[in-house]
């Protein structure tokens, strides 16, 4: 998983954040990522090949352990990192198209009036590419929708969770009789305590990273209507 | 089973740490000497040991788990009750976690920036070298952001502390034994079960803690520099004052 590759995308979204969503961004790498690719992978390593059911009856083991573990914890915490990610890069997107058609408007403009020197006109763009635009208007609206729209994911993906495992402790042992295994066998999973503490803790940085949401919306809110 | 040799490690982990201190070493612009000296000790004698020797030992550490069974499971569970979390996860967690507050520094300086450019701009000096001097200059370390540096540090030395700790807390001894006797369910009685690599992983674990040590050490000296410095300067522009004036001046400054 090339997490790299993202981080450069969501990099450029940073500048048109406010800063409780600079906040949220570095809380997501450091908490989220970085734990995730540093310790979570090795901890969910061995998880099918260390699942140990109490029987020598070919092909029991794969089908207990795909009946317990549909979709693994590491799976899903990436595909929640990934959409949980998209929604800032709307803003950017906005961001781009607003440069665009200034570009466009302040081309238009000085090819029009022809006393304007090619010098100022290379620096007006570049300011055009280096400013900061006001969070307002139909900004303010794209970023707002993003930040529902990171809400709902991290809520939809946790609760996924919850549901998939029966709450977010990892059992010792489950019990299963799935056919071809001959009658109801022990099965073990690896690393249950290790697998539980880091479920709550990516569960708990997800709530964190809620709350950072709702604030930034409550903030961006409040601001748009002491306006 | 064969003894095998233990695996190089993955070429992301390395990647992802290195990802790590390029955001982390950003920050050492705005240390003190101390806080450098600090950076370069967790990167060298922490991180880097921990990615380039430590994960290898630890890395067979539930496939070298033996117990002198055969029933199935018994090794699983056995490893389960005597190991609950693995001393890689918990130094990995306890170096993020501690070099998180530097972070804390470097948005206090980006905050400090922003309101300085917002004030050359209002006062009419909108010169972009102007701007650019603001984005380079080296912040000095006085008023909040003295504040905001020392509560970093103490956050820090609070954070090594705890996780020394939970160390002691679920490894006794800071020793790691050669022999563990299980009796969970389903191991039938009380079976013997051998830990991979004891001596190595106490000898690792014997310096991750002694570096750890340092490192509380360096993080206490800076908070003294600090305090000794800011005492000295206050001394220096007010004469003779009282303890009270100089705290009273450094929370309204």
């Amino acid at each position: 998983m090339s997490w790299p590759i993202l981080y450069a995308q969501l990099v450029g979204v940073n500048r048109h954040s406010t800063s409780l969503g600079k906040v949220w961004l570095s809380v997501l790498f450091i908490f989220r990522v970085m734990v995730l690719v540093v310790a979570a992978e090795s901890v969910w390593g061995d998880e099918q090949s260390d699942f140990t059911c109490n029987t020598l009856q070919p092909g029991c083991e794969n089908v207990c352990y795909d009946q317990f573990f549909p979709v693994s914890h590491i799976r899903l915490w990436c595909l929640q990192l990934l959409f949980v990610s998209t929604p800032p890069l709307l803003v950017t997107m906005y961001v781009a198209y607003r440069n665009q058609r200034d570009r466009k408007r302040l081309l238009e403009g000085s090819g029009r009036s022809s006393f304007l020197s090619n010098k100022s006109q290379e620096e007006d763009l570049d300011t055009l590419k280096r400013r900061r635009l006001p969070i307002a208007g139909a900004l303010w609206w794209t970023y707002a929708f993003s930040l529902l729209f990171r809400l709902l994911f991290e809520g939809g993906f946790m609760y996924a969770l919850y549901v998939v495992y029966d709450g977010f402790h990892m059992p010792r042992l489950v019990q299963c009789d799935q056919w071809p295994c001959p009658n109801l066998v022990d099965c073990f999973v690896s690393r249950p305590t290790e697998k539980t503490i880091f479920t709550v803790f990516m569960t708990t940085i997800s709530s964190i990273c809620m709350v950072l949401n709702m604030a930034e919306l409550s903030y961006l809110v409040a601001k748009a209507v002491t306006r | 089973m064969p003894l095998t040799p233990p695996a190089e490690p993955d070429p992301e982990l390395k990647m992802n740490w290195a990802s790590f201190y390029a955001v982390i070493s950003g920050v050492n612009r705005h240390s003190t000497g101390i806080g450098r000296i600090w950076l370069s000790v967790l990167f060298i004698f922490r991180i880097l040991v921990l990615v380039v020797a430590a994960e290898s030992v630890w890395g067979d550490e539930k496939s070298g788990f033996t117990c002198n069974t055969q029933q199935p499971g018994c090794n699983s569970v056995c490893y389960d009750h005597f190991f609950p979390i693995s001393h890689i996860r918990l130094w990995a967690l306890q170096l993020i976690l501690v070099s998180t507050p530097a972070l804390l520094v470097a948005m206090h300086v980006a905050h400090r920036r922003h309101v300085d450019k917002r004030i050359y701009k209002l006062s009419g000096r909108s010169n972009p070298k102007d701007l650019e001097m603001i984005k380079t200059q080296k912040m000095k370390i006085s008023g909040a952001l003295w504040w905001t540096y020392v509560i970093s540090l103490f956050f820090r030395i609070g954070f090594e502390v705890t996780f020394m700790y939970l160390f002691y807390m679920i490894y006794p001894g800071y020793k790691m034994i050669r022999l563990v006797k299980c009796d969970s369910y389903p191991c039938p009685n009380t079976v013997d079960c051998f830990v991979s690599r004891p001596t190595e992983k106490t000898v690792f674990t014997v310096f991750m803690l002694a570096v750890s040590g340092v490192c509380i050490i360096l993080n206490i000296a800076e908070v003294l520099f600090l305090v000794g410095k800011a005492y000295g300067k206050h001394l220096h522009t007010a004469g003779e004052s009282t303890v009270g004036a100089w705290i009273q001046q450094k929370l309204c400054s």
